[in-house]
């Protein structure tokens, strides 16, 4: 029986041939005892070197995916190292404004960054005990997000959008304008694009140099006409670096993670190749804890000083909220921006749907000493009263807006206002959370006063009308 | 830990092993893997090979590892010590791993779940020579200023008390009692013991379930009761509010104990009722609320197969303290999460699936989980109740899916949490449609007692209004409510109120957070005055107009705000209101 140290010493060992070679996925065969999740060195027959993982162990045979794809490999000539250890990346706050694969290499044409510890990819659980409630409110300067689903520091909040929908540049402009108010800390960008396209990529890269933030962004790029498998590896390894500056280094890092879609698709590839059994649309059955085993990174930690909020993105397919990857996403993140495409359609931007969007760590992070005293009514009005209006205007369509009651016309008054002056703003538009809760009363001003229900005498004596 | 071995690695697939060479072994017995003994349970034998689930990531574990067998099923450790922790799901108490292994949960390690080195004064009840019998009450210690912890003679012991320690201090591991067993061996009997999770403790008989576990809201306890000892499922997608309900009703229910699974969930909720929960207090005994709360997280980034058994770890954990008479109350959160673990067990084991991928067994699961819910008398003659909880996350929203549907063969409330008061902020969001409880004519006889005979006939008035605005409002849907007669306006009106003045209910208001039994029977007789006189007065030939431009109006929709529930006189001054105002009206048109 090898023990620990024997291993490592086995590991030198290299392996001529392989069994098999199925997609990203090689079986290899009478191996001394290989650990579960064991990093691999392949090499094919002109000597270049891919990475790989163990995805099964048992006494005869070895699956192994590689990251890089197989094309090339051949039966006979492949080689294979097994490392003895776990996949890890170097990681420093030098890696800040480079560009790296989806493996962590540099692939902007610099070198290595120097190293200050080598981390596991796959990270730890976080112990619950641990966590900080997540509680400081982050001004984007967006209405709909600070008035109605407002983010808060060390939150996962996704954005559930769909092709062609401007999600990138509603991304984009919440990197640009996230601040805590009042306090003036270190902050990075960690951007991880699995299966994008070049030009988005691109885009991304753009819109921090414009703004003057690519210096503190590092950038992980597996793009579309990279190998399916990499995007695998890419959220974890931008979450351990994130997860180094925020709980090591003490800064503020903001995720971005694009496209989530893509990602749970490169997963539903490995796990058909290894026949497992499907649940939902062909999706393995643990797509939820694998997900969760991302989004759960972020958060804030007891008597540190870091956070990571992280800001997801994917598209639904056919814009269906109940499809498995938005589904889940949304059983595991804390709350979700969605987006409208007939919204989009009539030209308003962010085409953020007013109902489906929510914060779950807005209630403790808004109101008095936070935002402002009349924010949780305001929003809860507006969501209440926005409501309302789905339903006249679905009766509307029914029976025609003339036989509407007097009542029901102001409140579609009030939601075309609603729309088009809260919702509604410029791509480089920055409001501050006052302009945004002034507007907020600009437009529920418009309904009786006697309709808001969930308003107290004492603000509307206060906001009302004014 | 004991190092027998009892095998060797033969193939690692995630959290599932097969292990050859086994020897001696037993079904359900916990292990320990490899060279950093990652806990396990093994869950299948058969000739020389065995089947393992771990409960730590097996990151690292190859074949030929060794496999130690721990001589024991897997197992939670009952005694002093238990209220105010959160363990994961194998009943390891977080905040100790946390010193050990810093803000992640390093593998492998082994700590004891009760704190070995704490002493508590234990008050012995019974005196040597004393005949004591499975579930006999040794003793108690004062666990929290409100919480006298009973020591039990473990079930399947019985016999005469050899000796019996004098009142004083001790730890869990001290012997405070020498049990002479039937067949004459000695046994010694400690303040604590261990239990099987996956064995239901026994009890000595079921009783009826005829009294209501009040949760001060509303919806819940005046719509859809449950009963102590009874079972509920909690359905509804993502964002329609499962956990601020389960939270609601953990913070403010009438139970004795709450156990609260954090099953596959956010590790920020588990977060949230840490900060939150030992600064409320509980307005029966006037302490923290988590003096009477134990805590299970295992978050969704945890391994997947402690999920699996957190579930057991919980219900096992309640169980104890019913058989100490106490009424527990837990809250599983969610057990969706825990059948897709099963779902994956299942997989890598390659086992035959059925439908959408989930084990043939499913629905015996779930049904042996609900099962140990009831209202008992304990083998020592003490009653208490255990009620289960539960939420349900279909995918999709969808209540067509498996888990979903097996739940509701096997539990009897079952409160639908609907995505259109979800988006219209309409918490808690359970539907007055979908949702049921087939406890009601069990506990109507408890209401009346406390409340009056009127109760029933005033929730069967209103249940009967919300039926009818259905169907109202499909008609004005299809043309508009002007359409509508006042008199059934007047009904679409009344719903509205009640929904907005009643169902509604807000979870951070101090006073509406939660309302007392008299409260609630109170605003609902209210509202059906209101309807019951509305109606009249408008065949009288009032116009709608005029009876939304009473004043008492707006203070019914306010009353859930502005009366507190230790002082209901106003809610007096409203219904003399609504009489005196009606009273005119009808004059006014007589």
């Amino acid at each position: 029986m090898p023990d620990l140290k024997h291993r490592r010493l086995l590991s030198a060992r290299e392996y001529i041939g392989v069994e098999k070679i199925d997609g990203p996925l090689i079986f290899v065969s009478k191996t001394h005892p290989v650990g579960y999740r064991e990093l691999i060195e392949c090499v094919d027959k002109n000597g270049h070197i891919r990475m790989g993982i163990v995805l099964e162990s048992s006494t005869n045979r070895v699956v192994v995916q590689v990251f890089e794809g197989t094309a090339g490999l051949t039966l006979p000539s492949t080689r294979i190292r097994f490392s003895g250890k776990p996949l890890t990346i170097s990681v420093s706050k030098e890696m800040l404004g480079r560009v790296f694969n989806g493996l962590g290499n540099p692939i902007d044409g610099g070198p290595a960054p120097r190293s200050d510890l080598d981390l596991d990819v796959n990270g730890m659980a976080i112990n619950p005990t641990a966590r900080q409630y997540p509680r400081d409110f982050i001004q984007t300067g967006i209405s709909v997000i600070d008035g109605m689903n407002t983010l808060i520091r060390g939150q996962k909040l996704p954005i559930f959008s769909g092709n062609g929908l401007p999600h990138n540049e509603l991304a984009a402009q919440i990197a640009r304008q996230a601040k805590i108010r009042g306090s003036e800390t270190e902050f990075a960008v960690v951007f991880a694009a699995m299966g994008v396209k070049h030009d988005v990529a691109q885009f991304f890269v753009r819109s921090f140099e414009e703004s003057g933030v690519l210096s503190n962004v590092a950038l992980f790029l597996s793009l579309a006409s990279d190998p399916s498998i990499e995007r695998l590896i890419t959220p974890r390894t931008a979450l351990t670096l994130a997860e180094h500056l925020a709980f090591n280094e003490d800064m503020h890092v903001l995720v971005i993670m694009t496209d989530m879609t893509n990602y749970c698709e490169s997963l539903r590839e490995i796990s058909t190749i290894r026949g497992e059994i499907p649940s939902r649309k062909g999706y393995p059955g643990y797509l939820y804890s694998d997900l969760a085993e991302l989004y759960e990174r972020s958060g804030m930690i007891k008597g540190r000083k870091g956070s990571i909020t992280s800001l997801p993105i994917l598209t639904m397919p056919n814009d269906d909220i109940s499809h498995p990857v938005p589904d889940l996403s949304g059983y595991i993140t804390e709350g979700q921006i969605v987006f409208e495409r007939e919204m989009d359609g009539r030209g308003i931007y962010p085409p953020v749907a007013g109902l489906p969007s929510l914060s779950r760590l807005m209630k403790d992070g808004i109101g008095e000493g936070m935002t402002r005293e009349d924010h949780p009514h305001l929003a809860s009005q507006l969501f209440a009263a926005y409501s309302y209006v789905k339903d006249v205007r679905n009766l509307a369509s029914v029976i025609g807006e003339e036989e509407l009651t007097p009542l029901d016309h102001t409140y579609l008054d009030f939601g075309k206002a609603f729309e088009q002056q809260f919702v509604s703003q410029r791509k480089d538009e920055e409001r501050s959370i006052e302009q945004t809760l002034d507007i907020g009363w600009k437009v529920l001003s418009m309904l009786p006063a006697d309709e808001l229900h969930r308003i107290t005498e004492e603000e509307i004596e206060k906001f009302y009308g004014k | 830990m004991s190092d027998r071995i009892i095998g060797q690695v033969r193939r690692v697939n995630g959290p599932v092993i097969e292990v050859m060479g086994i020897t001696d072994a037993e079904m359900f017995e916990l292990v320990r893997v490899g060279e950093q003994r990652l806990i396990g349970e093994l869950i299948k034998l058969e000739s020389g090979g065995a089947v393992i689930q771990v409960y730590e990531d097996t990151t690292g574990i190859a074949p030929y590892d060794p496999v130690y067998g721990a001589g024991m099923q897997l197992s939670v450790e009952l005694g002093p010590g238990m209220i105010g922790t959160i363990y994961d799901g194998i009943q390891r108490p977080l905040e100790a791993i946390r010193e050990m292994s810093d803000i992640y949960i390093n593998r492998g390690i082994t700590i004891p779940s009760l704190n070995r080195e704490k002493k508590w004064h234990f008050v012995p009840a019974v005196k040597t020579g004393d005949r004591v019998s499975e579930g006999s009450v040794l003793g108690a210690v004062q666990e929290t200023e409100n919480f006298k912890h009973k020591i039990l003679v473990p079930p399947k012991d019985a016999g005469i008390l050899e000796s019996v320690v004098p009142e004083g201090d001790y730890t869990v591991e001290d012997v405070i009692a020498v049990l002479q067993t039937e067949n004459g061996q000695s046994k010694n009997l400690t303040l604590m013991h261990r239990w099987p999770i996956r064995v239901q403790r026994p009890t000595a008989r079921r009783l009826p379930l005829d009294t209501p576990l009040i949760t001060g809201q509303r919806v819940i306890d005046t719509l859809f009761p449950v009963a102590r000892g009874g079972t509920v499922a909690i359905p509804g997608g993502f964002g329609t509010g499962k956990t601020m309900t389960q939270q609601a009703v953990a913070k403010w229910c009438d139970a004795d104990i709450i156990v609260y699974i954090g099953c596959g969930e956010r590790g920020n909720e588990i977060t949230d009722v840490l900060a939150e929960f030992p600064a409320l207090i509980d307005p029966r005994s006037g302490r923290s609320l988590m003096e009477r709360t134990i805590l299970i997280a295992n978050t969704s980034n945890m391994p997947v197969s402690a999920r699996e058994a957190s579930i057991y770890t919980g219900i096992t954990m309640a169980e104890y303290f019913r058989d100490q008479g106490y009424h527990v109350a837990v809250m599983a959160d969610s057990t969706s999460r825990w059948a897709e673990a099963l779902r994956e067990l299942s997989g890598r084991m390659e086992e035959m699936p059925a439908e959408e991928g989930f084990p043939a067994y499913l629905p015996t699961k779930v049904a042996e989980f609900y099962e140990r819910a009831g209202s008992m008398e304990a083998l020592n003659g003490q009653t208490g109740s255990v009620t289960i909880i539960g939420a349900v996350s279909p995918p999709g929203g969808d209540f067509s899916e498996p888990v979903t549907q097996h739940t509701k063969r096997f539990i009897r409330c079952f409160w639908a949490l609907d995505r259109h008061l979800a988006n219209a902020r309409h918490y808690p969001a359970i539907s007055w449609l979908d949702s049921y409880s087939e406890y009601l004519n069990d506990i109507a006889v408890w209401w009346e007692q406390q409340v009056g005979a009127a109760w029933l006939d005033d929730r069967t008035e209103i249940m009967d209004l919300l039926q009818r605005e259905v169907r109202l409002q499909q008609v004005v849907k299809l043309v508009g409510p002007d359409a509508l007669p006042d008199t059934q306006r007047f009904i679409i009106e009344v719903c509205t109120l009640f929904k907005n003045a009643f169902l509604q209910q807000n979870a951070y208001d101090k006073i509406d957070m939660f309302s007392v039994v008299p409260k609630q029977a109170r605003m609902l007789h209210i509202i059906v005055e209101y309807w019951k006189r509305g109606r009249d007065v408008i065949k009288a030939g009032a116009t709608l107009v005029e009876l939304r431009k009473m004043k008492v109006y707006q203070d019914i929709i306010k009353m859930k705000f502005s009366v507190p529930n230790d002082d209901l006189s106003d809610l007096d001054k409203i219904e003399a209101r609504l009489g005196r105002s009606m009273d005119q009206l009808e004059a006014l048109h007589a």
